[in-house]
């Protein structure tokens, strides 16, 4: 058992010097750059008719770059690590969605609930 | 742990220690600077949180559209990733041993660098400049605290990729400069991924509201 340890310690050791090849890279550099270059021209151009589809759709590319990035420049998998990156990372996304979804949807209650200031000052 | 084992009939339990194998030095600090990452991540959530919540609120003052110059960003975001490629030509010629194309792609990775910091404090010396300060609104304070922490986690990857090059200068690439070069090259992607979430959120939905 204490051999297949040092076995498996060895062979991750070796696993972190791969650090991809130059086609991931610039494949990785490709897809980046158009998808950069896409949402900052949808929007300096206008060229959807209402913000909010813009809006969806520029954030759509933001997701994607990001796995882009995670795949290509920080070499993500369930794999390495013996998947404890891919968990701390999935934990890691849970707190994050629940930290910004739930901060904006419990300040835009509270800014509706507010009473506006001219009905307030009317109040003694 | 121990582990009891009753091989005779006597009843009298024989303890073992397990054996605590020994482990390769560094073989634990990628997980560990991952870990590390993520809680950085955390960090920049509660600021994009706070951007979110307060980023509308301009107490009369300037709005996105009178204050970003989308081209600009537009180049300071290519500064970024052309740095972001620029260290991952670094970390293959480091993993053929080629000490001299990795020290220059390192240094073409720290002008990319430093050209985006340029970038950035001067369109926040503009800003300041035509009174946009923190202060002045709680868009803007949350826009400085969210971008400046950004920008202060760029200056501090340049001031750590300097220091690696005087360290493969001096002992070469060496198992523990190889470790200490991954640990940057995640830590410098990490923050093109911050960047990809502050020029979607901050500098295009801004304009766009």
């Amino acid at each position: 058992m204490n051999t297949d340890t040092h076995a498996a310690h060895a062979d991750h050791h070796h696993d972190d010097n791969s650090h991809g090849s130059l086609s991931t890279y610039l494949l990785g550099f490709v897809l980046s750059v158009v998808l950069t270059a896409i949402p900052f021209w949808l929007v300096m151009s206008g060229a959807l008719p209402s913000k909010q589809i813009t809006a969806l759709v520029i954030m759509a590319f933001a997701v994607v770059q990001i796995v882009v990035h995670m795949i290509y420049f920080l070499h993500m998998n369930t794999k390495s690590e013996n998947g404890w990156s891919m968990m701390a990372l999935i934990f890691t996304i849970v707190m994050v969605v629940i930290a910004l979804s739930g901060s904006l949807w419990v300040m835009s209650h509270l800014n509706s609930n507010m009473m506006p200031i001219h009905q307030m000052t009317g109040m003694k | 742990m121990t582990i009891a084992v009753n091989p005779t009939q006597s009843g009298e339990p024989i303890f073992y220690l397990a054996d605590e194998h020994p482990h390769p030095e560094g073989w634990s600090t990628s997980l560990g600077f991952w870990i590390y990452l993520m809680s950085d991540c955390l960090i920049f959530a509660i600021l994009f949180a706070t951007f979110g919540v307060l980023g509308g609120n301009y107490s009369a003052g300037p709005a996105p559209k009178d204050l970003f110059d989308l081209s600009l960003v537009a180049v300071n975001t290519s500064m970024l990733l052309l740095s972001s490629i620029t260290y991952g030509f670094a970390m293959l010629t480091m993993a053929q041993n080629r000490i001299g194309a990795t020290q220059m792609w390192l240094a073409i990775t720290g002008l990319f660098g430093l050209a985006f910091i340029g970038i950035e404090l001067t369109e926040f010396a503009h800003m300041i400049h035509e009174g946009a300060t923190p202060q002045r609104s709680a868009f803007l304070s949350a826009f400085f605290t969210l971008v400046g922490t950004h920008g202060l986690h760029v200056s501090c990857g340049l001031i750590w990729l300097v220091t690696l090059m005087v360290q493969v200068w001096k002992f070469g690439l060496i198992e523990a400069n190889r470790r200490r070069l991954m640990c940057l090259s995640m830590f410098w992607h990490f923050l093109d991924v911050v960047w990809i979430g502050v020029f979607t959120f901050v500098y295009l939905l801004g304009v766009l509201r």
